[in-house]
């Protein structure tokens, strides 16, 4: 697994797009910073933009890469290699030069800024940490679709429908429910719905952590109430890990499976 | 060296390998032959691994091959389609698969005997499709192993390339190894396949020598008695 790894790693830290998307950061870092001024400003800020826009990417690089690497991983399927080794190798590469791209690209400018002297470094963390899981998640879910999507248009449609129900339809439906059902007791069911979705969980996750009451919500209070922050931190934490092991576990299942 | 037993394999609603035994000893050059559809391509990824069947037993070299892929290390693979990644020079990609492989290769004497030190730094998506099926056959021969399987390996070469291919296919069979080749280009099979199997609507109709096929189609040429065989099915 380490050598494909290794390889559609150098192969995607060779492609423009990994530099067009380290760039991105870069500039976002270094644009929010400068208009900011503040760092725990800058950081919120920063939360808003990796909770849509790292899923979104990450969705539309990992079936892309899937498709474009059809070849390859037909070549690899002949060679004495175990498949699940080829996707997982695979996906390790997309997953870890997409992370790779984020940390540094957002890193640098809060480090020049001064970070290591500031107290929001653990908030910073978090968000680094959180915007790992979300490539992991939805690189690992745009995998699966591809995988199980011979017809490269249906599976460039359906990630992206995913995506676009996990980050808004999803929220809306949520809001929708809540109204409708005021008056029967909601904690749990906002409990679950949250933790079904790993974006509002991303945003939970890091709200709990920056403790903005403002920001919490109906969720987040519900959260802080059951758990408490750092119970509901290692619960939601847990949940990311789940939702990435998960989908990983059901690649290499339906890859043992598939003909070429 | 193989030897499968009632193989199934489904694809939907489309039954493209049924009931198919065959067994296939050490040593020769065996000539899979079929119309179009007749499951030959899904026979060999079969054995390769890639197809997984519905029902049957798959034995390559005495061990089911049944969710192991080791077996593979002993098996060379000439693709139908050379398709690469693009992004990759030749000589990278005679790298990488040496280093997946881990064994002994003689890549260079491969190179040298296609003429392809010219290409080695270019990348494989500029590469025409005849410099293509070369690379593919570098990359299948350069490995010294007891199996080899070719997948309609002439697509696509000139006439100067397809001697040294040929060449090349009688010096592996010499040295004791089997070789599995589908082809269309009946020339070839009569020139260099010692076997005969021909499947039909995905299973084995006749599997035997050039002459025997002969013989039992009452036709004097290897043509004619390959077509005598398609005909008789759709008569009867």
């Amino acid at each position: 697994m380490l050598k494909i790894l290794k390889y559609s790693f150098y192969d995607l830290m060779r492609s423009r797009w990994s530099y067009v998307y380290f760039l991105f950061y870069l500039a976002l870092g270094f644009v929010l910073l400068f208009l900011n001024h503040d760092l725990s400003k800058a950081v919120i800020t920063l939360m808003n933009v990796i909770i849509i826009l790292v899923p979104l990417i990450s969705t539309i690089f990992g079936v892309m890469y899937f498709y474009n690497s059809k070849e390859f991983t037909e070549l690899l399927l002949a060679q004495p290699l175990k498949r699940s080794s080829i996707f997982l190798g695979q996906y390790f590469g997309v997953a870890g030069s997409l992370t790779l791209s984020l940390v540094l690209g957002l890193g640098v400018p809060f480090m020049l800024y001064g970070l290591f002297r500031s107290d929001v470094i653990w908030d910073f963390s978090l968000l680094l940490v959180t915007g790992a899981f979300l490539t992991m998640i939805f690189t690992v879910l745009a995998f699966n679709i591809a995988l199980a999507n011979e017809n490269k248009i249906k599976g460039f449609g359906y990630s992206v429908l995913m995506w676009l129900f996990l980050a808004v339809i999803y929220d809306g439906l949520f809001l929708l429910s809540l109204i409708i059902f005021e008056e029967y007791p909601l904690d749990s069911f906002s409990l679950a719905a949250t933790t079904f979705n790993p974006i509002d969980l991303s945003r939970t996750l890091i709200l709990l952590k920056l403790d903005i009451s403002a920001l919490l919500g109906y969720t987040g209070a519900v959260f802080k109430s059951y758990f408490g922050t750092d119970l509901g931190l290692f619960l939601s934490l847990g949940m990311l890990v789940l939702w990435t092991v998960l989908p990983i576990w059901l690649l290499t299942y339906k890859s043992k499976r598939k003909d070429f | 060296m193989i030897q499968i037993e009632n193989l199934h394999k489904k694809f939907g609603k489309n039954q493209v390998l049924s009931h198919l035994d065959l067994q296939i000893d050490e040593g020769g050059i065996f000539a899979v032959l079929g119309p179009n559809g007749s499951g030959k391509t899904t026979l060999i990824k079969s054995i390769l691994g890639m197809v997984v069947p519905n029902k049957g037993n798959l034995k390559v070299l005495g061990t089911s091959i049944r969710k192991k892929w080791k077996y593979r290390q002993e098996i060379d693979y000439l693709p139908q389609i050379a398709n690469f990644p693009g992004n990759l020079k030749v000589k990278e990609l005679v790298r990488m698969i040496k280093d997946l492989r881990q064994k002994p290769s003689k890549e260079e004497e491969l190179i040298k005997r296609f003429g392809l030190e010219p290409y080695l730094d270019k990348k494989l998506a500029t590469l025409s499709g005849g410099t293509k099926q070369k690379v593919n056959i570098v990359l299948t021969f350069m490995f010294d192993s007891p199996l080899i399987i070719l997948d309609e390996p002439t697509t696509g070469l000139d006439p100067a390339s397809l001697l040294k291919l040929k060449e090349l296919i009688m010096q592996e069979k010499d040295k004791g190894k089997t070789i599995l080749i589908t082809t269309h280009i009946m020339q070839f099979v009569e020139e260099m396949a010692d076997e005969i199997v021909y499947l039909l609507e995905g299973n084995i109709y006749f599997k035997g020598t050039i002459h025997e096929l002969m013989a039992k189609t009452g036709q004097n040429d290897f043509e004619h008695a390959i077509a005598a065989i398609s005909t008789h099915t759709t008569d009867a």
